[in-house]
Order: structure tokens, then C-alpha cells, then sequence
């Protein structure tokens, strides 16, 4: 792969008797000359040589899991909250099938993690050795790319490009397979600067031409609204603070999807709230009646967009996406730029500056009328009780606390209703603030990838909102985060049920309640004291707030309890098969046809 | 034409699937690396997102940049295309991707080995049949010919079908093999 000048560059650049090394020890230099810090790990047979190499240095280190998908989701809410790749280093086999949840939520919330996996010695791979699995065959389709190197000379070109396909683009999971004899075997290392240069260029740049019609568009707009997504956040927080200015310059209405969740501050009047299925009234209203859409970094999800025969019918749609294969795949869009989303928010402002444009301020103030409107529908109201916690109620006094709370905050969640919950009722202002799984829907991710936000940011006030279903999936994780003493406080919105999923066998399936209900919960407040942790629980309302003050004050992993309404429906709802006009309000649910779908 | 089956989701939660749709045939040029897994990248994208495979050849066609032309003839929708073309070089080993039926116009060859075992008034016409389609006889018994046809897959249909009655047995088929008229260029391939 390397031309020969390079060649020649890099005999000159170092002496071979400087640069050869184990293929374990390429591997840890290789992690150190990307600067990674942290990395989440399993160790195992096939792995042994990395973990020798791992014991002999200082500067990057391990954090040992409980269980090798919780390594991954921990390397994702590291990235996701710091925005540098996690690393995940796992064994052989099933430490390699452990991690393919992992790897498969990082696929798609596009999130980036590169991960090592051991694998059995070159000379005994496809003879069904002791702990063998067929790692790249199995990652194919839920790695953005994957290698088996089988040679510790090409070792480090392989370790660099990881880093480079992982991050570049459009982020994502990246698999390298390496052989327990290659580990032991020396090769050549290079630095990241003598790596050869991979043909991996994704176009990040926006066409210029497609640029000014895009604005032209956006100038001319009666009905405009920005629809934001995940690909704001990946592209950094330059891109959220771009937007902001361009946004609020225009005085147009955005919203965002779950993933893009903080890419805009969203106790500013402008934002709508998050949109789609669980989405806000006014959010969903202002996407079905606009005339000009602007997805930025956003896919179109079917959790966004209901029913694609009745979305957005009457609107002209704008799509930057810096992945092609998003743009026409689920929507056909009007114009569709392939840019980084930083990069087209820039070349919007400038040629919106340079052109003079100006906002036709008699339109946008009767859509915001329209839009006011719908605001005062105040969707997300709910019946509280003084006998009984109410998940918004708890949700809200988190908040209350929260905002009060000098530390910067860091929200993970599992997969359900309180996941949804915690969509709605917690805004978010800055980006890298909330980490969930929005695309795979994993329960048990919150727990460990509220560990990785806590290594990436110490001094963080970090809070897992769970269910009492999701948690269970990686309670394990309670050790890992004891051990290295990671205040994480997991708050349980706890209502003995599969949320989500009662309440669409009570909506769509008849009140045929089958197999939802948890029999036999563990005894939450003792459990986290059996991990060594601290356990708290709130059974009435008149309690919540002394506990949630309590959990914000403790310096030891903690699960707060709270027993919440078990019957509490998560509103306003698009049922499947329905348009973003055709939403279910709290207020309307006992007139909820059930046949509906 | 073709069309493709309505998908029944009224009861999912996904909601209803698209209603039937014209679909169309399309060649692809693909230029990969020559590298371990890169064939098995590109079917299982096919598989893994539910495209159509109709032909596939592959082989190697610069050694020393160890490139590999990949030829794909697929069908489904005009937006399915253009989604499998993007998904295509989304693969990192994937240099680029030419859509053949969309560039312009091109040259599709595919060949065949077609055995017939017959005797008597089949047996020569067999002989005369492959004589009209410029067929060629590779091997030949008492009782057996094999034919080696080369031309469009059409062809190659047509000449499968006039061998039936006369006694065919086996064939075997290349898949096609495609490439731009004119002095049009795609990509690199032993260019310095």
C-alpha cells in the first residue's frame, strides 16, 4: 500500500532498531500517538500479550469491565460526552460476540469507537479453535469497517487508518482482528505521521452552487423550520454554535431529533422541543405545515417521520448530510448537499451575509402565531397526584435540582418510556450532554455509558435515567463503576413494568398484557449496597425531593428507587401508519381507537 | 416489467410498506482493492439491505495496484439504485462505483459453456443452430458437444432456449462483463 517514496521517508525519519516492536506493543503506541487516554476492556487468552503490554506502561489506562457490551456502550458515552473515539479492547470469541451490540448501537447512532478484539494465532484460525469466532464475518455489516491483520509490518498502518475511517465522515465502529501470534511477533511501527495515507477521503466540503441555492430557498420561506439531528453533534461544537447564530440571526423555528438532542439550547424560545413519535405537538405541527425543511444531520428516521406517504406533504425539503447514502433513502428531498454539518451551516452564513438576504418578517410572524398555537395546546401536560409519583413529576424535580446544581451535568438513558420521558421533560443546552441509544433502541445501554461520561469527565455531574427492566440488562456494571469509584447516579423510574411495551399491548394489542410484567424485582436499594454502593428510595411524592438532594450530594455510585404510577402512558404519541398532524395528546387517550393499527 | 410486491406492515409498528413500483435493470461497475473479505463486503451489503443480485463476475485487473473490477447487474427501483450505488461506495475498500445503464452507452458480453447430448437429426441441428449463433465447439463425443457462445445475456438466453429440445444438459454462464463505448475511461486502471 505504501509508495516507495514513502518508504524511503519513513527508513530515513527513524532507525529500524528505534521502531521494532511486538505487534502488542504497536498496538499500545499506536493508542498513545492518537492520544486515547481511557480504554474499556475484558482481558482473555487471545488477548494476554496486549494486557502484558498494558501492565508495563503508564499513560493510557484500562477500565475493567464486567461485561464486554458494557465495555462498548462505556467507550460510546465516553465519545459521545468528551468527543474523542473510545476504545474498547476485548478477547477472542465471545468477547468479540459480546461486544456486537455494542458495536452495532455505535453503528447506528453513528458514534465513533474503534475496538481490538483477540483472535486465535494466525495457524489455527477456521479450525474451530478453543474460543474462536469469525470476527470480521460477524462485524461486517455492524462495523463502519473492519481489518484482520494478519502481519504485525502492516500493524500499525492499520491502527492509524482505524482511527482515521472511525472518526472521518460519517463516525462509526471500527473492528481490528488481531491474531494472539501477531501480538507476540515484532514489526515496524510508525507513527500516525508515517502511516500510509488511506484513500478514505469523504467529501466534507459542501458544493458551493447547491450552497446558494439552499439559502435561497431559506430566504424565501413563509413557513421555514430547521430539523436537526446527531450530525450536528458529531460535527463538534463549532457546528452547535454555528447553528445557534444562524438560527437565532433568522429568528426561524428548529427542532431536533432524539439524537440531536442539545445541538441548540432548548430552553431558547425558538426551539420546539424534540420531534417524531413521543415528540412535541408544536414540533410535529410546524413539520407537517411547513413550506421549507432544513435537515441538518438528520436521517429521516420512521420514528420521525410517521407515515411517509403524509409527511411534510407541501414542503420544499433541504438535506446536508455528510453521508450520501442518507440523502433519497427514506425521503426524496428537493436538494440534497453531501457537506459536513458545520462546514454547510458556515457557507450558509457567509453567503447569506454576502447576498444581502433578508427574512421576510411579515411571514415568519404569522407561522410563529400558528406555531404559538400549537405551543399553548401545552402537550406535555399530565394529571398529577399527591398520593402517587408521577415519572414527569420526578422528571421535573430532577430537573429543578439540576439546574441549580453548579457541576456540569451529563444525562444517559436506557430504552423505554422513561427514556422518552427524559427526552421531553430535561432540556438540554449545550451539546454532548445526553447520551442514549436512539437508532438500535439497546436496552442496558445507560449504565455503562454513563461510566464512560464519567471517565471522560471526572468532574461531572453524571445521572443515568432508567427503567427498572433496562438496568437489569447490565447491572453488572455496578461493580466496574465501585471500583474505580464513579459517582454515577442511576435514578429508576420504576414502575414494575416494560414500560413501552405495556403500553402498546394496552394500546395496540387488546390490554393483552403478555409477558411484561416483572415478577421477582430485586430489591433495588439493597442491591446497590451489595455492590458496595449507595441505595435510596422515593414511594411518595412528599419524598422525592429529600432524595433526589440526597443523591446529589453522595460520592459513590447510586441508584435511587422510585416507585413510580405503574399505569403512566408516555404522550403525546404518532401511532404507527399515521401522519405528524394525526398525534395522540394525553388529553385524548381514552378516545384512543385501539384498532387503529 | 417488473414490478416489485407491496411489503404487508399494516399491523407493525413500522406501518404500511411502500405500494408497487416499476423497477429496472442496471449494470455496475465496481473498482475495489483486491484485499481478503472485499467480494464478501459487497454481497452482503446486497443481502444484509435486501437488493436484487442478477449477475455478478469478478475478478482482478490491475495486479500492480491490486485493484479488482467488480460487475453487478442488479434490479429494483430508480431510487433503489442510486441507494445501492451509495451504499456501495460507502465501503472503504470501494474506489468508486460507475452505473452503466446511466453513464451512457456501453458494451455487455457474457459467455457460456452449453452442453448438448443428442444423436441423429438433433445432433446436426444443434451443429447448425450453434453455427448461426457463432457459437464455437470446445469438446465434442459420439453422443455430446459443448458449445462456448459469447454475446449479450439475451443472446445467450435465446441459445439456451433452441438447445432445449435438442438434447442441452449442462451450462455453465460467465455473468457479465460490461464496459463504456468510446474512448470514455472509468477510472485508472493500468494508468500511471
Amino acid at each position: 500500500m505504501m509508495t516507495d517514496t514513502k518508504a524511503k521517508e519513513t527508513a530515513t525519519k527513524a532507525t529500524p532498531k528505534d521502531n521494532k516492536m511486538t505487534g502488542a506493543e504497536i498496538v499500545i503506541q499506536a493508542l498513545i500517538d492518537q492520544g486515547v487516554e481511557v480504554i474499556f476492556g475484558y482481558p482473555g487468552g487471545a488477548v494476554l500479550p496486549i494486557y502484558d503490554a498494558i501492565f508495563k506502561q503508564k499513560k493510557i489506562k484500562h477500565v475493567l469491565v464486567r461485561h464486554e457490551q458494557g465495555a462498548v456502550h462505556a467507550a460510546e458515552g465516553y465519545a459521545r460526552s468528551t468527543g474523542k473515539p473510545g476504545v474498547v479492547l476485548v478477547t477472542s470469541g465471545p468477547g468479540a460476540t459480546n461486544a456486537v451490540t455494542g458495536l452495532t448501537d455505535a453503528m447506528l447512532d453513528s458514534i465513533p469507537v474503534v475496538c481490538i478484539t483477540g483472535q486465535v494465532p494466525t495457524f489455527l484460525i477456521g479450525t474451530d479453535a478453543f474460543q474462536e469466532a469469525d470476527t470480521t464475518g460477524i462485524t461486517r455489516h455492524c462495523t463502519k469497517h473492519n481489518y484482520l491483520v494478519k502481519d504485525p509490518n502492516n500493524l500499525a498502518d492499520v491502527m492509524h487508518e482505524a482511527f482515521h475511517v472511525s472518526t472521518t465522515g460519517r463516525p462509526g465502529p471500527v473492528v481490528i482482528d488481531l491474531p494472539k501470534d501477531v501480538q507476540f511477533a515484532e514489526g515496524i511501527y510508525k507513527t500516525k505521521d508515517q502511516a500510509a495515507l488511506h484513500m478514505y477521503q469523504p467529501q466534507l466540503k459542501p458544493d458551493m452552487n447547491k450552497i446558494e441555492a439552499a439559502v435561497e430557498m431559506i430566504a424565501n420561506a413563509k413557513k421555514p423550520i430547521f430539523y436537526t439531528g446527531g450530525g450536528i453533534i458529531n460535527s463538534g461544537p463549532k457546528a452547535c454554535k454555528l447553528l445557534t447564530e444562524f438560527v437565532q440571526m433568522l429568528g426561524y423555528p428548529i427542532t431536533s431529533t432524539l439524537m440531536g438532542l442539545g445541538c441548540y439550547p432548548m430552553t431558547d424560545k425558538q426551539h420546539l422541543g424534540m420531534l417524531g413519535m413521543h415528540g412535541t405537538y408544536e414540533a410535529n405541527l410546524a413539520m407537517h405545515d411547513c413550506d421549507v425543511m432544513i435537515n441538518i444531520g438528520a436521517r429521516f428516521d420512521d420514528r420521525v417521520t410517521g407515515a411517509l406517504n403524509k409527511f411534510s406533504p407541501n414542503s420544499k425539503k433541504i438535506h446536508i448530510d455528510v453521508d450520501p447514502s442518507s440523502i433519497n433513502k427514506n425521503v426524496l428531498v428537493d436538494l440534497g448537499i453531501i457537506s459536513d454539518a458545520g462546514e454547510a451551516i458556515q457557507a450558509m452564513m457567509d453567503v447569506w451575509k454576502k447576498k444581502k438576504y433578508k427574512v421576510d418578517e411579515s411571514a415568519l410572524r404569522s407561522w410563529w402565531g400558528e406555531i404559538e398555537e400549537w405551543r399553548d395546546v401545552k402537550c406535555l401536560t399530565y394529571k398529577n397526584s399527591d398520593a402517587i409519583i408521577k415519572p414527569q413529576y420526578a422528571l421535573e424535580r430532577l430537573q429543578h435540582f439540576l439546574q441549580k446544581d453548579k457541576r456540569e451535568h451529563f444525562i444517559t438513558t436506557e430504552v423505554g418510556q422513561h427514556q422518552m420521558w427524559a427526552a421531553q421533560f430535561l432540556p438540554f443546552d449545550k451539546p454532548n450532554r445526553w447520551m442514549t441509544s436512539g437508532g438500535l433502541g439497546t436496552m442496558g445501554y445507560g449504565l455503562p455509558a454513563a461510566i464512560g461520561t464519567q471517565m471522560g469527565n471526572p468532574d461531572g455531574l453524571v445521572i443515568d435515567v432508567a427503567g427498572e427492566a433496562s438496568i437489569l440488562m447490565n447491572i453488572q456494571e455496578m461493580s466496574t463503576a465501585v471500583q474505580y469509584r464513579l459517582p454515577v447516579k442511576i435514578f429508576i423510574l420504576n414502575n414494575q413494568w416494560m414500560g413501552m411495551v405495556r403500553q402498546w399491548q394496552e394500546l395496540l394489542h387488546g390490554e393483552r398484557y403478555s409477558e411484561s410484567y416483572t415478577e421477582s424485582l430485586p430489591d433495588f436499594v439493597k442491591l446497590a449496597e451489595a455492590y458496595g454502593g449507595i441505595g435510596l428510595r422515593a414511594q411518595t411524592p412528599g419524598e422525592l425531593d429529600d432524595v433526589i438532594q440526597e443523591m446529589m450530594t453522595t460520592d459513590k455510585v447510586t441508584i435511587v428507587d422510585v416507585n413510580v404510577d405503574q399505569k403512566e402512558n408516555c404522550f403525546p404519541m404518532i401511532p404507527s401508519g399515521k401522519g405528524h398532524n394525526e398525534m395522540i395528546l394525553a388529553a385524548d387517550a381514552e378516545k384512543f381507537d385501539k384498532k387503529l393499527v | 416489467m417488473a414490478k416489485k410486491k407491496e411489503k404487508n406492515g399494516s399491523k407493525s409498528v413500522y406501518g404500511p410498506g411502500p405500494k408497487e413500483q416499476q423497477v429496472e435493470s442496471h449494470t455496475l461497475a465496481v473498482l475495489v482493492d483486491n484485499e481478503p473479505g472485499v467480494l464478501a463486503r459487497v454481497i452482503g451489503l446486497f443481502s444484509g439491505r435486501g437488493y436484487n443480485i442478477e449477475s455478478l463476475t469478478v475478478a482482478e485487473v490491475d495486479h500492480e495496484q491490486n485493484l479488482s473490477r467488480i460487475t453487478i447487474v442488479s434490479i429494483g427501483t430508480p431510487i433503489d439504485i442510486e441507494q445501492i450505488k451509495n451504499q456501495l461506495e460507502r465501503l472503504v475498500p470501494v474506489h468508486s462505483v460507475f452505473d452503466l445503464t446511466v453513464e451512457g452507452p456501453h458494451v455487455e458480453r457474457e459467455l457460456a459453456l452449453v452442453k448438448v447430448i443428442s444423436s441423429g437429426d438433433k445432433r446436426i441441428e444443434a451443429l447448425r443452430i450453434a453455427d448461426i449463433f457463432r457459437a464455437r465447439v470446445v469438446d465434442s463425443s459420439l453422443e455430446s458437444f459443448i458449445f462456448e457462445v459469447t454475446g449479450t445475456s439475451e443472446k445467450i438466453e435465446a441459445f439456451i432456449e433452441l438447445m432445449r429440445p435438442l438434447g442441452l444438459a449442462n451450462i455453465g454462464r460467465t455473468g457479465v462483463a460490461a464496459m463504456m463505448r468510446g474512448p470514455v475511461v472509468l477510472g485508472k486502471i493500468g494508468v500511471k
